[in-house]
């Protein structure tokens, strides 16, 4: 049994920004378990630019993202245990990991859980048709070509336009397969501007929106997919179906927050973000317990990744020093126009400003967000448009949360 | 080098036969014509091991069901292959269909079958409390249970291997000819073998490779049966198997657990042109779906990790056909082996090699050992013992498909023990590594290279032209 | 008119150029810049990988040390990608000097 102050399980942005804040706040003693042979996690596939534009103000590609990080927790003689691979968290927070090395236990003060996303299957899916060779999720193919430099296609149908289809639609052309056709089953994408700009647009790739793969054909390898529009129950319109060959289909369909372990350990979780319930401090409803990143919430920046783990780093420290005390909570909501608000509770006593990072239901022009408490009106903010795709963020000062009452609800109103 | 025995087909059956073989002192090939073994109907059906109301007294089928039931429980405990008895349930979900019930209660006590009971709707719920409000009456079959049929395949395969069975993969039997007593099979590749018997358990493909000795007296109806596989997170929905009072099309749909704790719903029953037809559909999906939750409520369908497609190799004729060729001597077909052939599948084999030892006297293999070791070892092990194991093979310790928790150390070890993989599919049958939720989202690459001879170019997701990749950057 | 979505920022501002390169729509001057350059000489970063010489199945990340002319990004891939270099690579080290006016430099260490 190893005694640990903090424990971050996972390696990637989150976790590392989490381990990093945690060391600078005070406790030395924090330890990042990953499963992989080298810290950064996705982030060391994601080989194009655009990540650090928030928080570095300049554009940087994954791996140099990445590097920035891991930099910082070999500079501060971070300990971490890589090819790890934690099996267990128990409810008085004692972690259980698989590495070369054998079982290692680690009695934690807090645990802070990292451990991101993993993407949707075929199967979640139900495509029908055969089940071929050369059906990929988007990242799959992303580390066999970036990282192991392996061809996984000549000639490719990518379904979903989230920002991982969209940016593997560019470097399957790059690297000279062909791209027939992006589909995407809801009527707009909820893939980043930029993205669709510079990945489809710059290279002619066609978007279809509403539409979907409906079949999948080969036996032996992909040869082909029907495709086809749906309609607003997202059903197949068979009179719409045509056939496009290809060998690769590509799936990029949506992201899940990795919650096996937080589920086991009994941590209750939201239905609508897949991540654990939190308040401001990304504590879990166990206590000790935190979370950041993409486990928490999947997120489209991994700036805000880096802020998260960082939130839930320094408070972290300040549950083991015993300063994060019981106080009034009350519950953050997501009303109209809203599909989640992060955090769900909300602290009211002796708090810092709050950030409420919130996604929307559904492409909007401009709109405000009214952010209530008890009935009352807290803060309201405008912006020019919003999409689902492009999560944002309303500050709440602590002179706003002085006035809480009650539950507190965001919901957004259309301005015409 | 002449064999004693040719079995054609490596699926539960035909590989059943082989180790049933070994135990006596016979030279054993083993021709299948797909890049592993269990790639037919034995990978993906129902895994139920049936009790046995179901077949028409006095057939074959339910003879051997009868039979097969507590000799399947015996192999697959000496071939540590994963194997529950669960009981299940055949609801009734009205007045009628009740009498179906006690016809099937009856047809079970002139079977044989033992431990079965008539409950009613109450009855049934108190034992299984997802069980739908509209069920009626069931029948409870104790002695009922569920296995792992691919794992059972190679279980059987690898043990007859490890007694001197040898397997030739990527042989699909082309020509059989006949002279004097000596079998000679010839390939597409034009790869020959020579034997002086021929067992033709060829599945799906058994009433042509009859015909290839000019022996047409055999016909396959292919039927289709589609299913989908949930998240083991729902696998604690129903315990036992709960099945609808069946049609003539089969079964009917079944909600169950698998014995890796996962539920599975399914099959469908769709005649189809090819054993190959192994393609799901969305009305196949859809009826899946309606039908599973008529008997089990609550199901959460978006907990799906996969669908599957096995084809049934249903005979013309309504029963098992194990006999001796009229054609030609020395060639024994099994033709029309569908369901319960996975639950009859020991009694089969011992069936089959009583028709052999009519044909000539067997000299039983003293050296003959029915145990084969547990491949899944590692994962019984408490932690304590996983780290002790650990500090001795390192590579027991790097997980690599973190959904379903296999190590590096199980996948090379797998690698090694016969029938070895060759191909993804092959990696994951015996390992379960991607059979997990990501399905081998992250795992995959890894695998790859762990399975790549020399370039990862080479790696196959079930052999043949299933290559992964199309050439380097 | 041309209707264009500002990249420089994940603000992602709607922008409408007309035909005499004037921009509305934007929030910030380097909006206004974008719009134009987009319309009148669009560049791209290019990422991708390049092929290490003395080390199989690992790819070093690269990037162009700056924005290149959208026409010569096909170009620019053929010459990245029948180009292998040897490793230790750091960061930041320049692997393709002078690849049409950028140079290709590493974003990962190889060891």
């Amino acid at each position: 049994m190893i005694d640990t102050s903090i424990v971050v399980v996972g390696g990637g942005p989150g976790g590392m920004a989490a381990a990093v804040a945690a060391f600078d706040a005070g406790v030395k003693d924090v330890v990042i378990l990953d499963r992989d042979e080298k810290l950064g996690g996705i982030l060391n596939q994601c080989i194009h630019n655009g990540f650090g534009l928030h928080k570095f103000g300049r554009e940087l590609t994954g791996p140099e993202y990445a590097k920035i990080y891991e930099d910082m927790v070999t500079e501060r003689g971070i300990k971490v245990y890589k090819e790890t691979t934690v099996l267990d968290i128990s409810e008085d927070k004692v972690v259980t990991a698989s590495s070369r090395e054998g079982i290692l236990k680690f009695r934690a003060g807090a645990v802070i859980l990292a451990m991101g996303c993993r993407e949707r299957s075929r199967g979640a899916l139900n495509i029908p048709g055969n089940r071929p060779a050369g059906v990929y999720s988007a990242g799959t193919a992303q580390k066999l070509i970036n990282c192991m430099g392996y061809c996984v296609g000549k000639k490719a149908v990518i379904l979903g336009s989230g920002d991982i289809g969209l940016i593997m639609a560019r470097r399957l052309t790059l690297e000279g397969a062909k791209v027939e056709a992006v589909c995407e089953i809801m009527p707009y994408s909820s893939g980043l501007n930029r993205n669709i700009v510079q990945c489809l647009e710059d290279f002619d790739i066609p978007l279809y929106l509403s539409t979907t793969v409906a079949e999948i054909h080969g036996k032996d390898r992909v040869e082909g997919v029907t495709i086809a529009e749906v309609d607003e129950k997202r059903q197949v319109i068979e009179e719409t179906k045509r056939y496009i060959p290809c060998d690769t289909l590509l799936l990029s369909v949506g992201l899940i927050p990795e919650n096996e372990l937080t589920k086991e350990a009994g941590i209750e979780l939201s239905p609508v973000t897949s991540g654990s319930v939190v308040d401001q401090y990304r504590m879990t409803k166990l206590d000790g317990v935190f979370a950041c990143g993409n486990v928490l919430q999947v997120h489209d920046l991994v700036d805000y990744v880096s802020e998260e783990g960082e939130i839930a780093g320094k408070s972290a420290v300040a549950y083991v020093r015993g300063e994060l005390k019981e106080e009034k909570t009350v519950s953050v909501s997501a009303g109209n126009g809203v599909r989640y608000v992060l955090p769900q509770m909300l602290k009211v006593t002796d708090t810092e400003d709050v950030d409420l990072y919130l996604r929307v239901t559904q492409p909007y022009g401009k709109v405000k967000f009214h952010v209530t408490s008890g009935g009352e009106l807290l803060t309201s903010v405008t912006r020019l448009h919003a999409t689902p795709g492009e999560m944002e963020k309303i500050k709440l000062s602590k002179e706003k949360i002085a006035l809480v009452k009650g539950d507190v609800q965001v919901y957004l109103e259309e301005v015409l | 080098m002449i064999y004693d025995v040719a079995v054609i087909g490596a699926g539960v059956i035909g590989s059943a036969i082989a180790r049933e073989l070994m135990k006596y002192k016979l030279k054993v090939v083993v021709l299948e014509k797909a890049n592993d073994v269990s790639c037919g109907a034995s990978k993906a059906n129902s895994g139920i091991v049936h009790g046995g109301f179901d077949p028409q007294p006095n057939t074959l089928k339910a003879k051997l069901n009868v039979e097969g039931v507590e000799k399947l429980f015996d192999a697959a405990k000496l071939l540590n292959v994963p194997i529950k008895r669960n009981g299940s349930l055949v609801c009734a979900f009205s007045e009628e269909e009740t009498k179906t019930v006690e016809e099937l209660y009856n047809r079970g006590i002139l079977n044989g079958v033992e431990g079965m009971k008539i409950l009613t709707g109450d009855e049934a719920r108190a034992i299984e409390k997802n069980l739908s409000k509209e069920v009626v009456s069931a029948l409870l079959i104790t002695n009922a249970g569920i296995v792992c049929p691919y794992e059972l395949t190679i279980a059987c395969m690898g043990n007859a291997m490890d007694n001197g069975a040898e397997l030739k993969l990527k042989f699909e039997v082309q020509k059989i000819e006949k002279e004097k007593d000596l079998f000679t099979i010839e390939s597409k590749e034009g790869d020959k073998v020579q034997s002086r018997y021929v067992i033709n358990s060829a599945g799906g493909a058994s009433a042509s490779t009859a015909a290839l000795v000019g022996d047409n007296s055999y016909g396959i109806i292919p039927r289709a049966g589609e299913y989908l596989l949930l998240d083991k997170k729902e696998g604690a929905r129903v315990s036992h198997t709960i099945f609808q009072v069946p049609t003539k099309d089969g079964k009917g749909i079944l909600v169950s657990p698998t014995v890796d704790g996962n539920l599975l719903l399914g099959p469908t029953a769709t005649v189809v042109s090819s054993p190959e037809d192994t393609y799901t559909t969305k009305e196949g999906m859809d009826k899946v779906i309606k039908l599973a939750s008529k008997s089990v409520t609550g199901i959460d369908l978006r907990s799906v990790i996969t669908s599957f497609c096995g084809v049934r190799a249903t005979g013309v004729s309504d029963d098992f056909i194990i006999e001796e060729s009229k054609k030609v001597k020395g060639m024994i077909n099994l033709v029309g082996i569908d369901s319960p052939g996975l639950s009859s599948t020991f009694a089969i084999a011992e069936y089959t090699v009583d028709i052999l030892k009519g044909l000539e006297e067997l000299t039983p293999n003293p050296d003959f050992n029915p145990e084969r070791e547990d491949p899944h070892f590692f994962r019984k092990m408490t932690d304590s013992e996983k780290d002790a194991y650990i500090k001795e093979h390192s590579d027991y310790g790097k997980i690599v498909c973190r959904c379903e928790r296999v190590s590096e150390g199980e996948i090379k070890d797998a690698m090694k023990r016969n029938p070895v993989p060759h191909d993804l599919d092959g990696v994951k049958r015996r390992t379960r590594s991607s059979m997990g939720r990501c399905q081998g989202g992250f795992c995959t690459p890894y695998i790859m290279k762990l399975l790549a001879e020399d370039s990862l170019e080479s790696v196959t997701k079930k052999g043949k032209e299933s290559k992964m990749l199309t050439g380097k950057l | 008119m041309r209707k264009l979505v500002c990249i420089i920022c994940p603000r992602g501002c709607r922008l409408e150029v007309g035909d005499n390169l004037e921009v509305k729509g934007n929030a910030c001057p380097k909006g206004k810049k974008y719009a134009v350059d987009e319309c009148t000489n669009p560049t791209r970063t290019v990422t991708s990988v390049m092929r290490i010489s003395n080390k199989c199945d690992t790819m070093v990340s690269v990037k162009t040390s700056q924005p290149i002319k959208k026409c010569d990004i096909i170009a620019a891939m053929e010459v990245i990608k029948h180009t292998a270099v040897p490793c230790p690579i750091k960061t930041g080290d320049v692997l393709i000097k002078d690849l049409f006016g950028a140079d290709v430099i590493a974003t990962k260490d190889v060891q």
